[in-house]
């Protein structure tokens, strides 16, 4: 993404110049509108009563702004027979979410560190047989893992999930590291050996420091996945251990009651917040997770 | 033995993790490959009986629906996905002042869950309350947008969130694509007098191959795991009308309990993953280690 050199647009006829950059400002704008206008009807639709939302029209500002969506959909909203609203599912979420992505990160760096610098026989294709693990459709792997769970006693538990995340992000992490690590010179690891250093002690003084820039890149990468995850969080969950992308899917999809779209859209934009949150703060290094695991280096 | 320990780090740091994935990726693509091979129905069952279950798959019409809009959603998602960004990433690439908060704008929704994604367009595609009755509120009383319930229409809809929620991410790459080509050549032509358009119909976007490439494989990859946003989106339904392989699969494991089906369609999606998949990531592969 580095080179940021601008390709101008050449005209020598002044108004068709001013014509061409309005319509190109106009273009991008209706762009951003069709980007924004879904979160826009999210965030408004949340803001209005059930009555305004059945007279109104749905890009119409409410004419009462009322919390009572917000309120219901974090604590009082029906995920089928219980009616906790979104709360408990939004810490089930962050109680899967922490371990899984500190610990698929650690192993990530470790795993990329032996493969670029610790190279052995067969480092290589145990690397590509990781990569391949990234693009199989989790599909191939549910019936067995469903089973592998039970046995090992942690089907439908948070534990159950942080395990299954782990094991599938691996391959991403890896990657990642890997990619960053490949360009530090070997003849670094090779001084450092010279003067004694171990493994560990490599990796701990020479290696972390240096590697703060890609652990945020595969913490955010990490995060975003787990935290948006739905197929294992529905396949590997039970009542109570569900994950927030399920409860929301729950609570939009009862059947019972009265349709409380308000109470939807405030959900709904509940189990966006922390990875846009996430997005808004820290932009740069989600693009760069995006595009790393993209175009493989 | 401790100088043992010391030579052999390396290799141990990596076994838990290579074993994990011998285990829990070919390891579980084995048992599932066996599995669909066999009678298996609400538990699995070991005995080898050929093709039945492929037999079933083929000849079941939900799932020819579900294998058909995967090729009518996956061709659609990606071909528009695809101009969508490359236009945006030519339209930000002039010089644009407000460059940043466009490309901000353009990719959040990759930052969203399928879920969060298919809730919200399900809100605003409902025929009912959403932008078909505010259209009609305006004036336009015979306005119908009734794809979300319409069956020959609804995979339509989930083209449109798909690509509402893909294409912000298409631009991105083609954005860095632009960026890298050699600014020496287009300032070059310019001087040469060839007008902007003929620059990047001649000389930038052919050599942004290997983006097209990138840019084919992820969304391909995103469409053929589409799930989450179909279940959130209409369900799979009206009737099965927008099921994609993904969630007969799912229907098939945990509602049906149609253990053999499930792991027979999900080896006809790893099949079309690694047709897809393999050549490029044996090419990348080879061309590191040259």
């Amino acid at each position: 993404m580095a080179d940021y050199s601008m390709h101008t647009v050449r005209n020598n006829n002044p108004i068709g110049k001013i014509a061409l950059r309005w319509g190109l400002y106009v273009m991008l704008g209706i762009f951003a509108v069709f980007y924004l206008m879904p979160f826009f009807v999210m965030l408004t639709t949340s803001l209005k009563s059930l009555d305004e939302i059945r007279t109104g029209d749905l890009i119409s500002l409410p004419r009462e702004v009322t919390l009572d969506a917000w309120r219901t959909a974090w604590s009082g909203a029906c995920t089928g027979i219980q009616c906790e609203g979104m709360r408990p599912y939004f810490w089930n979420s962050m109680l899967i979410a922490i371990p899984g992505v500190a610990i698929s990160t650690l192993l990530g760096a470790l795993n990329g560190y032996v493969v670029s610098q610790w190279k052995f026989r067969g480092a290589n294709i145990i690397f590509s047989l990781m990569l391949f693990g990234c693009f199989i459709p989790f599909q191939v792997v549910l019936l067995p893992m469903a089973r592998v769970l039970g046995m090992m006693g942690i089907a439908g538990t948070i534990p159950g999930l942080i395990f299954v995340h782990v094991i599938y992000g691996l391959g991403f992490t890896t990657l990642f590291f890997r990619n960053y690590y490949v360009s530090i010179p070997s003849e670094l690891t090779k001084a450092a050996k010279v003067d004694g250093a171990g493994f560990f002690r490599i990796f701990w003084s020479i290696f972390l420091p240096l590697s703060i820039p890609i652990i945020v890149v595969t913490v955010i990468w990490q995060f975003t996945q787990i935290w948006n995850d739905f197929l294992f969080g529905v396949s590997f969950s039970q009542a109570g251990t569900q994950p927030v992308t399920v409860a929301l899917n729950n609570i939009v999809n009862s059947t019972t009651g009265v349709k409380e779209y308000n109470v939807d859209m405030a959900a709904a934009i509940i189990a966006a917040l922390p990875t846009l949150l996430v997005y808004v703060v820290a932009g740069k290094y989600f693009v760069r997770g995006l595009t790393a695991g993209s175009v493989k280096g | 033995m401790f100088k043992w320990l010391e030579e052999n780090t390396p290799k141990l740091v990596l076994a838990p993790s290579f074993i994990a994935v011998m285990v829990f990726v070919y390891g579980f693509i084995a048992w599932t490959a066996w599995v669909s091979l066999t009678r298996s129905r609400l538990l699995p069952k070991y005995e080898i009986d050929g093709f039945i279950q492929y037999d079933r798959l083929f000849a079941s019409p939900r799932w020819d629906t579900a294998f058909g809009n995967l090729f009518i959603f996956g061709i659609l998602f990606i071909v528009i996905a695809m101009i969508l960004g490359l236009l945006l990433a030519i339209l930000l690439d002039q010089n644009i002042r407000t460059e940043g908060a466009l490309r901000t704008i353009y990719l959040y929704p990759m930052a969203l869950s399928m879920i969060v994604t298919g809730t919200a367009w399900k809100w605003i595609l409902n025929p009912g309350l959403g932008l078909e009755a505010t259209v009609r509120g305006w004036g336009f009383e015979n306005f119908t947008f009734d794809w979300l319930v319409n069956p020959d229409m609804a995979i339509y809809t989930i083209v449109i969130a798909a690509i509402w929620q893909s294409s912000g991410f298409v631009m991105a790459l083609f954005l860095a694509g632009l960026r890298s080509v050699d600014g020496e050549i287009i300032k070059a032509a310019q001087v040469d007098g060839i007008p902007t358009w003929r620059v990047y119909t001649a000389i930038i976007i052919p050599s942004m191959a290997p983006i097209f490439l990138s840019a084919f494989i992820v969304l391909s990859h995103l469409a053929i795991k589409s799930f989450d946003l179909v279940i959130a989106l209409t369900g799979g339904g009206p009737g099965y009308a927008t099921d994609l392989p993904a969630t007969y699969m799912y229907a098939m494991a945990f509602s049906r309990g149609d253990i053999g089906q499930a792991a027979s369609s999900a080896m006809i999606m790893m099949m079309v993953v690694f047709t897809i998949v393999v050549p490029y990531l044996y090419s990348e592969l080879r061309s590191k280690d040259g």
